[in-house]
């Protein structure tokens, strides 16, 4: 297919109508929205076979996928912020159900207050849920992740459900160039569902979403526990075999100029862009420095995150949430990856962009200038005014 | 009324077994196998949290012969509607051949409160499913806590008869003429203790070609306060002193049923409220003198809502 000028959340729907799943139940909400609108159009127009089911609110939605999924159809649905809030009671029993439901999040700022712009507040919150968590740095990785999602999460040593995350506005709304893969290969490349123990094999009753007692309850989260481990080779696999199709290669670690680097910022999502922007402009100077994100976010790539960081002589964590009486998320899964390292880096956590507030190469400039001159701090929250 | 004879019923594969965990004298049980007796065709079950969830589904074990899933409290409907949801497109595309029907078994409390805004929305948006609300007018998996199902003047836990406050001072919500508002297929009340009445509202409910709803009053012997031998003849009570009326919804239509129907026309006794309040510890104290003016006005009140039913059926 030719290169398309496409928004993020048009560029996943674009993802979904080629996937085309069995059933996508949603919610609308700010910055999402742009996705099921685009694909109630798709449906429209008849060109899915999609059961769209326009439910009444999020909890609906992520119960309607959980069942569907558990019935035996391939299910999608999206949210962001305040949705993915009011989705967090069926989070944990989604995954506990082992339904590999594919979600996009538009991370957007949680209220209050209100506020519809981009952090990463909701996905934070929702972070030890049991769901594989991906994020982008652009419109062509959103589309790219989606293609990706159902097969992380529906293989069978995996079986749990996955979250594409994508920043609002920043992606969600922002047109960017981006190539599509034909629809053809993204059929094979996700190909059928297989789902394990369908309800709607009638011949075959089976009793989904039973109590435990404290004995199996215990063991039923470490099978997930297990599961999760498992879908750090699956992504990699699954990282690989899109190569073959697209050409684009991804790492659960993506690191630019780390090589030879002494000091590295970690960031999550766009601003994984603007971070290379700021790496490339110090490197001009000579300054010896790095950016890294984690493209698979959960499980949390542990070994390659330490292998990245190894060698470093300081590494400076950007959380885009606001850790209200703890380190920021992100900080502090980087610091478990740098416990047992020998002579590891110093780490520092900066707190940046909440609720939209514009994070730019300037500001980033400023985390390596801090790190160079010896002078930066373990909490940074940036730009407040004392 | 099901054309079932008890004969042919006895028959039927048990599509839930025996050796669940519910109470002695619990009506649920009793109205899961009556409603599922109603179809033929291959069911799935989907249930809100709550006593019936709990005690059909303990791990290692389970009292289901066929599909069944349980996600949370406040979604039995959406649970439904998922799976639901799910059928209908792959049978579209032609990968499930079956003929299917659907149901959801909830509580009051996942029906009247908690899960209301997810039945809403299940019935509005036409998924072919069945809501079953086992209605024992309170939170009884957590200990008989008021809802909006619990009648004016029972005591509960968080409706305790005090001396300050002596009751549960609010009247119930009609969730029955809520669902008929939703203008739905079909919705009916029924109970237990006349099973042909049950199945055949059921019967009718799984064949609509639609969502319907059925609202079953059921006996909890722990929160009722009443002997564990008593599920069948004090539902039936509530029918016969119109508390909980039989009727259907079909068609655009209400009409009366069975019991009620003959009340309704004279060929049977219309039992007074007093004999259903003394019947039940949860209506003790309204027993004593003093309270027999207020016992006389609820009375008068159960009478209008009855004559007020009446009248729907005759439109």
């Amino acid at each position: 297919m030719a290169d398309l000028a496409i928004n993020g959340d048009s560029a996943i729907a674009l993802a979904w109508k080629q996937i085309d799943p069995d059933v996508c139940a949603a919610y609308p909400i700010t910055p999402q929205t742009i996705i099921v609108e685009r694909f109630s159009d798709y449906v429209a127009d008849g060109e899915v076979n999609t059961n769209f089911v326009c439910v009444e609110s999020e909890h609906s939605a992520l119960t309607l996928c959980t069942a569907s999924s558990s019935a035996g159809a391939r299910t999608f649905t999206a949210t962001a912020s305040q949705g993915l809030a009011y989705m967090w009671e069926m989070l944990p029993i989604t995954s506990a159900m082992r339904t590999p439901v594919v979600m996009a999040v538009a991370n957007r700022a949680l209220s209050g207050p209100i506020n519809i712009n981009n952090d990463h507040s909701d996905a934070m919150a929702a972070r030890d849920c049991g769901w594989v968590m991906i994020f982008a740095e652009n419109v062509q990785e959103a589309y790219d992740n989606a293609v990706m999602a159902p097969r992380i999460a529906e293989h069978h040593d995996v079986q749990l459900p996955i979250m594409t995350n994508i920043d609002g506005f920043i992606l969600t709304h922002a047109v960017e160039r981006m190539t599509p893969l034909d629809s053809k290969d993204v059929k094979s490349f996700v190909g059928d569902f297989k789902p394990l123990y369908p309800l709607l094999d009638w011949k075959n009753p089976v009793t989904h979403g039973v109590m435990d007692g404290p004995e199996y309850y215990y063991k039923h989260k470490y099978q997930m526990v297990e599961a999760m481990e498992n879908a750090i080779k699956v992504t990699e696999k699954v990282f690989k075999d899109f190569k073959k199709i697209s050409g684009r290669e991804y790492r659960l670690v993506e690191e630019y100029m780390c090589d030879d680097a002494e000091f590295v910022a970690v960031v999550l999502g766009s601003s994984y862009g603007t971070m290379k922007a700021v790496v490339d402009e110090l490197r001009a100077e000579g300054k010896k420095v790095g950016a890294i994100m984690p493209r698979l976010y959960r499980p949390w790539p542990d070994k390659h995150m330490t292998a990245a960081l190894k060698g470093k002589k300081a590494v400076a964590v950007l959380d885009k949430h606001a850790p209200i009486g703890a380190y920021g998320a992100l900080y502090a899964d980087v610091c478990t990856s740098l416990i047992d390292m020998k002579d590891a880096p110093a780490a520092y956590n900066y707190i940046y962009g909440l609720g939209g507030k514009d994070a730019t190469a300037k500001d980033f400039r400023t985390i390596f200038e801090d790190m160079l001159a010896g002078k930066a701090a373990k909490y940074t929250f940036m730009g407040v005014d004392e | 009324m099901s054309t079932r004879s008890i004969k042919d019923l006895t028959k039927l594969e048990p599509k839930m077994t025996s050796g669940h965990r519910l109470c002695a004298g619990c009506a649920e049980g009793i109205i899961a196998r009556q409603v599922l007796m109603a179809t033929d065709k291959p069911v799935v079950v989907a249930n809100a949290t709550g006593c019936f969830e709990v005690s059909t589904s303990i791990y290692p074990y389970t009292s289901w012969k066929v599909p069944w899933i349980h996600t949370a409290f406040g979604n039995g409907a959406a649970t439904g509607a998922g799976v639901e949801a799910a059928y209908q497109s792959l049978k579209k595309q032609g990968k499930i051949k079956d003929d299917m029907r659907f149901v959801s078994f909830a509580g009051d409390g996942a029906t009247y409160d908690i899960g209301l805004q997810a039945l809403s929305g299940a019935m509005e948006r036409g998924h072919q499913m069945m809501h079953v609300c086992f209605n024992n007018e309170a939170y009884m998996n957590t200990g008989i806590q008021r809802s909006s199902a619990t009648q004016f003047g029972a005591s509960t836990t968080t409706s305790p008869a005090g001396t300050a406050i002596p009751w549960k001072a609010e009247y119930s919500k009609d969730m029955t003429m809520i669902m008929i508002a939703h203008d739905i297929p079909y919705a009916a009340q029924a109970s237990p203790h006349n099973w042909r009445d049950l199945i055949g509202k059921a019967e009718k409910g799984f064949e609509c070609g639609g969502p319907a709803f059925l609202n079953v009053i059921s006996t909890c012997p722990r929160g009722w306060r009443t002997p564990n031998d008593s599920a069948i003849t004090m539902a039936q009570l509530a029918v016969q002193t119109c508390v909980w009326p039989l009727y259907e919804y079909e068609n655009g239509k209400i009409s009366l049923t069975a019991d009620s129907e003959r009340i309704a026309t004279g060929k049977q006794e219309k039992k007074p409220l007093m004999d259903w309040f003394s019947a039940q510890g949860r209506y003790k104290h309204l027993t004593k003198d003093k309270y027999i003016p207020l016992v006389q006005t609820l009375q008068e009140r159960l009478d209008a809502k009855w004559e007020k039913l009446l009248k729907l059926s005759k439109l």
